[in-house]
């Protein structure tokens, strides 16, 4: 319940915030802050709750990034069509790559690397056949409306990531108080103690990446109708990979608030730096690396555990 | 098409870079093996030998195949002092962040060289780089067959130094059973920082093979990454042997799958075979089953 007060406060603060801001640089900062929010949630469902460390989300991220593209342009479907499209895709191709390495019981380092080679092997495919348009990539006319979910003002595609960051919180509140949550996280502590007490772990881990798939595809279609381009690079390149895992962990994995934490904290990190560095080119970029370090450095449970601390060691009455 | 004057050559030129990648994946291995960590500074290291290898050549006039020494010692030493300082601090004895912080250390080396160095393309030329060596029907450039001579020797002094001396003991033990291993008085802090050391002293070696016949940009090393993880896979993680036979293995695949299918879609090729063998040999074609 205290879960439930936190996120609608938190839907409804950020709404208002984005009714006040008049600023363009303001509206996009919480539109892309909100936005690696949604990634990063999208992969601490999986990492987090499951402890099953993908390095290849891009892989879902670019197919509803391309099923959102195509659908419009080759299928002529409509964009919110199209978007139950992405995010059912996305969910499809996760289910199936869960299916293959869970079947074979794959966990740790190699899950990482069966992840990562699959990115590798559809961003290969990108490039090659016919319809995604290659190497040279694809791009979404450009055409206004609601109906199309292209806004003319920031404030539309706001509420629009909103409503699937918000939808990640639910989800995630769910794992946190349900069943199937509680299956899950037997799962990720000790696998075969869950397995002892009934649980299935295929179907709990298959349930754990569907969803993480279907939200990761979200945001591909959230991003081709914001920036109305897409080649396979930024579909499937290893970058919205590491962005969504980087964030997670940094926030906290396994947590309610830890990945929309990071990813505020490192999308800010980063437009900082590129605000004070932007002619030198790689200079926001090692600032930003040298920061990751320094936080899995000093703060090796992810920000969020420094709140829970800071907030324990100001209660007062419970000292230690 | 099946005539051997054509897949000759393309066997080869698969044959000679494979042996360079199985270096790289040898480097891999090692730190895989020891220390149980996926280094995804790997890549962002090679880039670095590269380009001390490439001013070594352009400013102080040092012939890649003489900079040797120079540069695997170099290597070794930023290895053992990132792993010292650095990673062995930051893991806190957790996976997720010695893997968060290998990729933190690849975003700031990769972005530092393209800080100082831009993003461009550079080559060495030298007095041998269009020479050519003639192999049967085939004819082979001469920086390939020394680079597959050299990748070879390396390789055998990586294993002799893992398999018969008092360092490689050490290594094999922490491997095996770090607790045991302390327990018997090896300083696992020490064998640690010098696994991670020899582990980029081979990409070390592996640079001064690879410039005279190849190129070095910031983004250089993401390419090489991935066919190292393959690798790796493929030979058994952890599996010195296997590292050597699938880096041979990979080259002559991608070689051949460019040669059938054309240069982009020739790479698929290697991760339809990394992906088979994860699902379905998990412990590599020479891994012991975990």
């Amino acid at each position: 319940m205290r879960d439930l007060v936190t996120i609608a406060a938190f839907a409804i603060a950020v709404a208002v915030l984005s009714s006040v801001l008049r600023s363009g640089v303001w509206t996009t900062f919480l539109m892309m802050a909100l936005y690696a929010a949604l990634l990063a949630q999208a992969w601490n469902l999986l990492g987090g709750y499951g402890g099953q460390f993908s390095f290849g989300h891009a892989l879902f991220f670019g197919t509803g990034a391309y099923v959102q593209v195509l659908a419009q342009t080759q299928a002529g479907l409509n964009a919110w069509i199209a978007l139950a499209c992405a995010v059912a895709s996305a969910a499809v191709v996760g289910t199936g790559v869960g299916a293959l390495s869970f079947r074979y019981g794959l966990r740790g380092s190699y899950f990482a690397l069966v992840t990562l080679a699959f990115a590798e092997v559809f961003r290969i495919l990108a490039v090659t056949v016919g319809f995604t348009g290659g190497g040279v990539g694809v791009m979404l006319p450009l055409r206004e409306s609601a109906a199309n979910l292209q806004f003319a003002s920031r404030q539309g595609a706001i509420l629009v990531v909103l409503g699937f960051v918000v939808a990640g919180l639910l989800v995630t509140a769910w794992l946190r108080r349900s069943r199937f949550g509680a299956w899950l996280q037997a799962v990720r502590d000790n696998e075969d103690a869950a397995r002892a007490l009934g649980v299935d772990p295929l179907r709990v881990k298959l349930g754990a990446i569907t969803l993480s798939a279907g939200f990761m595809g979200a945001g591909g279609a959230f991003y081709v109708q914001v920036f109305q381009y897409l080649d396979p690079n930024i579909a499937f390149g290893p970058a919205t990979s590491v962005e969504s895992l980087v964030a997670a962990i940094v926030g906290g994995i396994g947590t309610l608030w830890g990945p929309v934490l990071g990813a505020l904290v490192l999308h800010a990190l980063a437009e900082f730096t590129r605000n004070l560095f932007g002619d030198a080119p790689g200079l926001n970029m090692v600032i930003y690396g040298v920061v990751l370090i320094l936080i899995v450095l000093f703060v090796p449970r992810g920000l969020s555990g420094v709140g829970r601390h800071v907030r324990a060691a100001w209660r007062p009455g419970r000292a230690g | 098409m099946l005539d051997v004057a054509i897949l000759l050559p393309s066997f080869l030129n698969g044959v000679t870079t494979g042996a360079v990648y199985a270096l790289i994946a040898l480097g891999l291995t090692l730190i895989y093996g020891v220390l149980h960590i996926i280094n995804f500074a790997h890549g962002a290291a090679l880039m670095v030998a590269l380009y001390a290898v490439y001013f070594l050549k352009n400013r102080a006039g040092i012939d890649p195949y003489l900079a040797l020494p120079l540069v695997v010692a170099a290597m070794f030493a930023l290895g053992y002092g990132l792993q010292r300082v650095v990673i062995n601090r930051a893991g806190h004895g957790k996976d997720e962040n010695i893997l968060l912080v290998t990729l933190g250390l690849a975003i700031v080396l990769e972005n530092l060289a393209l800080l100082f160095f831009k993003s461009d393309t550079r080559t060495i030329e030298t007095a041998y780089t269009l020479t050519t060596v003639a192999v049967g029907p085939a004819t082979i450039a001469l920086t390939k067959l020394v680079a597959f001579a050299g990748a070879l020797a390396a390789a055998t002094v990586l294993l002799w130094v893992v398999h018969r001396t008092d360092l490689g003991r050490a290594i094999r033990a922490v491997a095996k059973e770090t607790q045991g291993a302390r327990l018997m008085g090896i300083d696992v802090e020490h064998v640690y920082a010098m696994s991670f050391g020899i582990g980029l002293a081979c990409v070390g070696a592996a640079a001064c093979f690879l410039l005279p016949a190849y190129y070095v940009n910031p983004q250089v090393g993401s390419g090489f990454v991935l066919v190292a993880f393959t690798i790796v896979v493929l030979g058994g993680m952890g599996s010195f042997a296997g590292a050597l036979l699938g880096g041979l293995l990979i080259g002559i695949v991608e070689s051949l799958g460019g040669l059938f299918l054309g240069e982009s879609l020739g790479q698929i090729g290697i991760f339809a075979i990394f992906i088979a063998v994860l699902l379905f040999r998990p412990q590599g074609l020479l891994g012991a089953r975990p």
